[in-house]
């Protein structure tokens, strides 16, 4: 992995913090309906999740496969610690029971993280993995605290309401959301600048180098791994607030593998990827996988095709075009971006066309053969279709060719003009 | 006596089909530090197309052909994906096989569909491979293939028989592993491409040098490792059930074979395959909690304890985690696993 970017300095002004503060306090006026206000609460506890997560992939160099327990655990400590309340009314408020679930994700994490984070990369990935499928499987032991097959369930309608809240209506759970969202980015991107928060990224780097210079990297790694679990837990907790239900499913291992999946679409190696990645989960999770049965196929291609061009995720594809408009290099570019957009869409298409073609012919073949696709009709037992199709997938594929080997040249010419200019500025070149 | 015998043969053949997938695993991992995430996608892959095979050719063409494919499948996933992100570092390319999985799983729904498929042994194997005849008077006694019913049911209400089959297709599977344990210790200890592995696990630049395509032999590698859980499909997908979550179902243990064994050791995965097919298997069978146990040692549980669902636990319920549980255990004690050499 690149270098973390902590030195980006427009991270750290109180302007972008306030910018986004107004940008929470005003989107659920601009987005009014019910579930606008949904998918931002839950973009609120999904942006401090993958936030927390990248504290060990992007920071630490940690791949967990198990993030889900800890915010799991913080859920259902939350939910429990709700409904005790509500049991003996106790004189505390509800906006709290997010804290106690932070308690319990970093109760957690200091109680597994110990032989967890003994290791890092390979090893570390296979215990979070049993780890998480061991907590997994005991969630269905022990219905006491994960109450089984249904859930544990509570109502945050409890006690009388401060100032008039009552946190009854979708809209100011979203302000409590939107509260610790905020004050939860601003702590982990404060974390970045602690001396732990640059020990972490040594470790990752080279531990051994850490090692020498008398700096623990297991203390390092394990205290990073608790304050992660802290801010996961925190996220649960929110969660079980929002949907006032948690059920066995927080814990497994299809929730790690979204918090991994997006967090590194959204990318791992800037602070600010994970906010994008947990944007992008939400919508996926929400709006994708209404429109298509096949979301998890066109997931995967994606994260794949992610992984093998843009390892930096969509942070660093924005920072490289920054930095390439920076240069005044992004203008003459933009017809070649054109050209590679187009080619990319119609291969889309064709591919996504394929795709729900086939899908139509598996799962709903007893409706019929008729197929709508984008306001088309396809017929799935025509092979006239079919082979219109692959011959125009062929065509876009060709075409998509040509278009990236135009755009190749002329995105390596750029980066050499950066270089160059770069040296220039340092003095080094002639 | 006979539910010993029967329960450990079929621990032992677990076991083995487990190793099957973890030799191949291993192998990729020693040789290429990856270790890929999408193996038991392979393993489902192979099952999914032995039984299209086995439609059209019969079954034992399928039990060639399959293999081929997946490993070819597998090969052509290491030239153009793997070898890309090889020059990212481990973590990509763990991540990478990990998207595989996400893909290969919805392309087999799309294929095949989301519930499971009919995917029977052939013939030959079905029923039972010997049975164990167990006679109060006549005591225990070994007979080939399934035995008839009225050697089963005693005529006399004082005698009891207890007749315990054994499947064929575990033990065509057990046959199986071993047959594919000695191929493969011969090929990589007597065979030219063999010598040229082990070297290139080592020495790759040296093996380079020497004039050979060592990417190539990556590839080849990779292909053979999946191979190898195609093979495993194919027997583990008649034998079992050929359904999307095979590759979940299996893939998790795995992964804990290979890390308890020690990482990189195909020795140390080999025990550890039997071990937990062992464990796993006998745990099933047993049917104790908690609180049985200790009351069948005269200690009596709290009566809050009682009423708990924990003190209710039996080990037949707790058999799934076992395996996590074996390998928490072996990180706190034995941090590089039963037969690991190095500390990764």
């Amino acid at each position: 992995m690149n270098a973390y970017s902590v030195h980006d300095a427009r991270w750290g002004s109180p302007r972008v913090w306030f910018v986004a503060a107004l940008v929470m306090a005003v989107a659920p006026w601009v987005f009014g309906s019910g579930l606008a206000i949904t998918m931002l609460s839950q973009m609120g506890i999904a942006i401090i999740a993958c936030l927390s997560y990248n504290m060990l992939l992007g920071q630490g160099g940690m791949l967990s496969f198990g993030h889900a327990v800890y915010t799991g655990l913080g859920a259902f400590v939350a939910i429990h610690a709700l409904n005790r309340w509500s049991a003996a009314a106790l004189p505390l408020p509800v906006s709290l029971v997010p804290l106690v679930g932070g308690v319990a994700g970093m109760g957690f994490a200091a109680l597994f993280g110990y032989v967890t984070t003994r290791k890092s990369g390979t090893t570390f990935a296979m215990i979070t993995l049993g780890l998480a499928e061991l907590v997994f499987a005991m969630s269905l032991m022990v219905p006491e605290f994960f109450g089984g097959e249904g859930g544990v369930s509570g109502n945050r309608v409890v006690g009388t309401p401060a100032f008039g809240i009552s946190f009854g209506p979708a809209i100011q759970v979203y302000y409590l959301i939107a509260l610790y969202t905020l004050a939860s980015v601003v702590l982990m991107y404060a974390f970045t600048q602690t001396p732990l928060g640059r020990l972490l990224n040594a470790v990752r780097d080279n531990p051994e180098r850490v090692e020498f210079i008398g700096y623990n990297p297991h203390r390092v790694r394990y205290s990073a791994f608790i304050i992660a679990g802290f801010f996961a837990g925190i996220s649960g907790g929110l969660g079980a607030l929002n949907f006032e239900i948690v059920n066995a499913e927080v814990v497994g291992a299809a929730r790690s593998g979204g918090y991994l999946l997006f967090t590194f679409l959204g990318g791992a190696t800037f602070f600010f990827g994970p906010i994008v990645g947990a944007i992008l989960m939400v919508l996926a999770f929400v709006l994708l996988s209404e429109l298509t049965k096949a979301w998890l196929l066109y997931l995967g291609a994606v994260f794949m095709l992610m992984v093998m061009y843009a390892p930096g995720g969509i942070a660093s594809l924005v920072m490289r075009n920054l930095q390439l408009a920076r240069h005044g290099l992004l203008r003459p570019m933009l017809g070649a971006y054109g050209l590679l957009g187009l080619a990319s869409g119609l291969c889309a298409l064709g591919v996504s066309a394929l795709i729900e073609m086939v899908y139509h012919r598996q799962l709903n073949a007893a409706m019929g053969t008729q197929l709508r696709f984008l306001g088309g009709a396809v017929d799935t037992a025509s092979p006239l279709h079919w082979c219109t199709l692959g011959a125009a997938l062929l065509l876009a594929a060709a075409f998509f060719e040509w278009a990236r080997k135009r755009f190749a040249v002329q995105w390596d010419a750029a980066q050499q003009a950066i270089e160059q200019a770069r040296l220039q500025h340092a003095g080094e070149a002639p | 006596m006979e539910f010993f015998i029967i329960s450990m043969l079929n621990g032992l053949s677990y076991g083995l089909l487990l190793f099957m997938l973890s030799s191949g695993l291993t192998l990729i991992f020693s040789m290429m530090g990856v270790l890929n995430f999408a193996h038991a996608s392979f393993y489902m892959l192979g099952a999914y197309i032995g039984y299209t095979l086995s439609g059209v050719l019969g079954f034992w063409p399928a039990l060639v052909l399959a293999p081929l494919l997946t490993g070819a499948l597998g090969a052509l996933f290491e030239r153009y994906c793997l070898r890309r992100v090889h020059p990212f570092g481990h973590v990509p390319e763990l991540l990478i096989t990990f998207g595989l999985t996400y893909v290969v799983l919805e392309v087999v729904q799309l294929l095949w569909g989301r519930i499971a498929v009919d995917f029977a042994p052939p013939p030959a194997l079905q029923g039972p491979a010997f049975t164990l005849v167990n006679h109060s008077v006549e005591g225990l006694r070994w007979v080939w293939g399934a035995v008839p019913l009225t050697l089963c049911s005693a005529a006399d209400a004082s005698l009891r028989i207890v007749c315990s089959p054994f499947p064929a297709t575990r033990g065509f599977m057990m046959l199986v592993a071993l047959a594919m344990l000695l191929s493969l210790w011969l090929l990589l200890t007597r065979t030219r491409i063999g010598l040229v592995i082990q070297a290139a696990l080592t020495h790759p630049d040296a093996v380079q040098a020497l004039g050979h395509n060592v990417p190539r032999v990556f590839m080849l590698v990779f292909g053979a490792g999946a191979a190898l859980a195609g093979l495993a499909g194919v027997i583990g997908g008649s034998t079992f059930l050929t359904e999307p979550a095979m590759a979940a179902t299996v893939g998790s243990i795995v992964f804990v074979v290979v890390v308890v064994g020690g990482l990189g050791s195909l020795s140390g995965a080999f025990i550890a395959s039997l071990l937990i097919g062992v464990v796993q298997t006998f745990a099933v069978a047993l049917d104790y909690s908690v609180g049985s146990v200790l009351a069948a040692w005269g200690l009596g549980l709290s009566p809050a304890w009682q009423a708990s669902s924990l003190g209710h636990l039996t080990i037949a319920q707790v058999a799934p985690i076992l395996p996590y549980l074996l390998l928490v255990l072996i990180l706190i004690f034995r941090p590089r696993g039963l037969l690991g050499t190095r500390d990764a």
